[in-house]
């Protein structure tokens, strides 16, 4: 039970997973869950009250129980009470403070990272502004290996998202080549499939693979279809880069993704098997989002956000290569406006690197949410302050078959010009080798560029 | 002083690649201007979504719908869900599943049926004005000549899919067919989806339904759909089942 009074009205929380509800900032998704605060003040007194739960009590209160689920188990079982140790007599509010602090630096919130529950995260997360949540995020470096270097401060990739209604091979080779000439594609390759047919997704990862090859481009691809199908694939000797797989942060919603901790480890070890990386073996590829939960009947009374903070104990356990949270692309009865998309991304992004994850963010919206460009423009250059890891790559921010909008190949060439950010640096020597950018990061004109003499044997 | 052959372009070119777009309807060579897209571009993409927005917050055009729907030789019913408006709507899917007290009253005189049709505005009532009833002149020849016995046609406000389970168990019907405005994207803000349930009753979910979707001129013209549509809709209450089980064999059916 947690209270807190003001004036002459007491408010009681029952328990853990009521008082964090009730202390997020206001998101439509709560509203429809039935767990939002009822006012204002009711918001703000939650927040007093969870600025003084002791971090311990996460330990002692499951949020789902310990019995129910295997990512209650997860996080439990693998946290390290040794990294915890320094901010083990802290409330939620005192970790608030030590964070924005000068002293957690990037050493600190590294060292701190194996003794946080996603929970804590979440919860500190309640208590921070967009400021706050940029500003600590921006500390935390977690640099992935495949083929490329990934996350390095001052850096920001893009995935290059070749999507296509019918998985067309030429329509998807078509937009690689317009990605690549605008210097897209060093987090990955990677294309949502129409179908998960194994034979249309595999005739899509030789394609890739394809293209890499021919011009030797120092980047992974990935079909992002379901992992059964990646295991199916693997076993036969298919080329799998990496393994995706949508993910969420209770049993019950990645039952509801046909998956579980077993498999994800069956994923994990079959995919590490290939030994395709040749700078490292990160080899997972997760995506997740606030709603999900909800959305599968499987929150267990949580909060959306709290949620998607556990999705990231699911990802952390197998050393991804890429995570990155789809903010805007369910739809406005979970996240309504332009302002709530925002909220939850930084949220999403801050939790996600204070875990250790190598976050990205789709910055997107639905037609049926009340956002638009502007907000994503601005999203876009919070995110790149942030230190994000990458962002999505889609020709003119419209992806045609999956029906939303994301960011665009110009969008990328925005945010590096304006904050300085470069691509992975094997990434970056291969654009200048082949006349795209030049030494400073920027774009040559077209005619420089050497691809344009030698297309894709599909496009010729 | 500068000498002109220093100014720029008025519009800068498309990408030297952009006989490629033959193989694709994204938007790539759009050409550029520093890191922006060419103005052209930046003001097709905003017409665009300009489009998907009205749809979203279009309404329905009863009055001219009733005088249309009324040729075709059914009832007509009127009906909205417990969602009072577009942005109760947008945030509450549970309240647009569930109909207005004040409607049940209407549909339950007019029971018994094969197949109730319902038009529900669903995410763009733009597709229902512009396309239901070219594709209901079709259709209903098609399933009265099986000698399905029709019910009335219901116009349903800021309705989800699932409404129609609702209106269809009120109405006894054996099958419920919801047409309803599909989610606007950018390429099209009319696109008409067609659900159906048999055994219609509240509380049914997605794995109980079968859908055929992108209904229009330019994506699936009236006459494939409403063809699809009665080989779908016989086939269903042949084998008495809807959803997950009818759509195993739905590959097979002629084009």
């Amino acid at each position: 039970m947690y209270r807190h009074t003001i004036g002459q009205r007491a408010y009681v929380f029952d328990d853990l997973k009521t008082l964090l509800a009730r202390a997020t900032p206001l998101r439509s998704g709560d509203v429809l869950a039935g767990v939002a605060a009822a006012t204002y003040e009711e918001r703000v007194a939650a927040q007093y009250a969870l600025a003084d739960v002791p971090l311990r009590d996460f330990l002692h209160e499951p949020l789902v129980p310990y019995e129910q689920d295997e990512v209650t188990r997860l996080i439990l079982d693998t946290h390290d009470a040794a990294a915890f140790a320094p901010i083990a007599h802290f409330t939620v509010g005192q970790l608030r403070d030590y964070l924005v602090s000068d002293a957690a630096d990037a050493a600190a919130l590294h060292a701190l990272t194996p003794g946080l529950m996603p929970e804590m995260v979440a919860a500190v997360s309640k208590l921070l502004r967009n400021q706050e949540l940029i500003a600590v995020a921006r500390r935390v470096e977690v640099v992935t290996r495949f083929r490329n270097t990934l996350g390095l401060r001052g850096h920001l990739a893009t995935r290059l998202q070749p999507n296509h209604p019918t998985d067309d091979l030429r329509g998807i080779a078509a937009i690689l080549v317009d990605g690549l000439l605008y210097g897209s594609g060093d987090a990955v390759l990677g294309i949502n499939p129409a179908t998960d047919n194994p034979k249309a997704v595999s005739d899509l990862l030789y394609m890739l693979d394809a293209v890499r090859e021919q011009y030797a481009i120092p980047t992974q691809s990935c079909v992002l279809c379901h992992v059964t199908t990646s295991l199916q694939l693997i076993e036969q000797g298919v080329p799998v880069d990496l393994t995706f797989q949508s993910i969420g942060g209770t049993e019950a919603t990645n039952a509801s993704f046909g998956i579980n901790l077993g498999l994800l480890q069956e994923a994990h070890e079959a995919t590490l098997s290939l030994g395709r990386g040749t700078l490292g073996q990160d080899v997972m590829y997760f995506e997740t989002g606030q709603g999900s939960a909800l959305s599968a009947n499987a929150h267990h009374g949580l909060d959306q956000q709290t949620c998607e903070a556990r999705a990231y104990a699911v990802a952390r356990r197998f050393q991804p290569l890429l995570v990155n949270t789809v903010v805007g692309f369910i739809g406005p009865e979970y996240l309504y406006d332009g302002k709530q998309i925002i909220r939850a991304a930084l949220e999403d992004h801050f939790c996600g690197k204070l875990l250790g994850l190598p976050m990205g963010v789709d910055v997107c919206y639905t037609n049926h949410a009340e956002a638009d460009q502007d907000d994503m423009d601005t999203l876009l250059t919070l995110l790149g302050v942030a230190g994000c890891n990458y962002i999505m790559g889609i020709p003119g921010a419209d992806d045609i078959m999956l029906g939303y909008q994301s960011t665009s190949f110009h969008d990328s060439l925005y945010v590096r010009q304006v904050l300085g950010l470069r691509p992975a640096p094997e990434f970056e020597a291969w654009l200048a080798q082949q006349g795209i950018f030049n030494a400073q990061g920027q774009l040559l004109p077209a005619a420089s560029a050497r691809l344009l003499g030698q297309l894709p044997p599909a496009l010729r | 002083m500068s000498d002109l052959s220093d100014l720029p372009p008025a519009a800068p070119e498309p990408d030297p690649w952009a006989g490629l777009r033959a193989f694709t309807a994204a938007r790539i060579a759009l050409g550029r201007t520093g890191t922006s897209v060419p103005m052209q571009e930046a003001l097709a993409f905003k017409l665009a979504h300009a489009h998907a927005r009205d749809a979203v917050y279009s309404a329905l055009d009863t009055e001219r719908l009733l005088a249309e729907l009324a040729t075709l030789g059914l009832s007509v019913h009127q009906v909205s869900s417990q969602a009072q408006n577009r942005q109760e709507y947008l945030q509450r899917p549970d309240h647009g599943r569930q109909l207005a007290e004040e409607s049940k009253a209407h549909l339950a005189a007019d029971a018994d049926c094969d197949v109730a049709i319902v038009l529900a505005d669903g995410l763009s009532a733009t597709a229902i004005n512009a396309h239901a009833v070219p594709l209901l002149g079709l259709l209903l020849p098609e399933l009265r000549a099986t000698g399905l016995r029709l019910g009335p046609l219901v116009l349903a406000e800021q309705a989800r899919v699932a409404l129609g389970d609702e209106i269809g168990h009120l109405l006894r019907a054996r099958l419920v067919l919801v047409l309803i405005g599909e989610r606007p994207g950018l390429s099209a803000p009319d696109s008409l989806g067609a659900y159906f349930t048999y055994g219609p009753r509240p509380g049914l979910t997605d794995e109980a339904r079968n859908c055929v979707s992108n209904i229009r001129p330019a994506g699936l013209p009236y006459p494939a759909a409403a063809a699809k549509l009665s080989w779908l809709l016989r086939e269903a209450l042949r084998r008495q089942l809807s959803g997950v089980a009818l759509k195993d064999q739905a590959d097979l059916l002629p084009e």
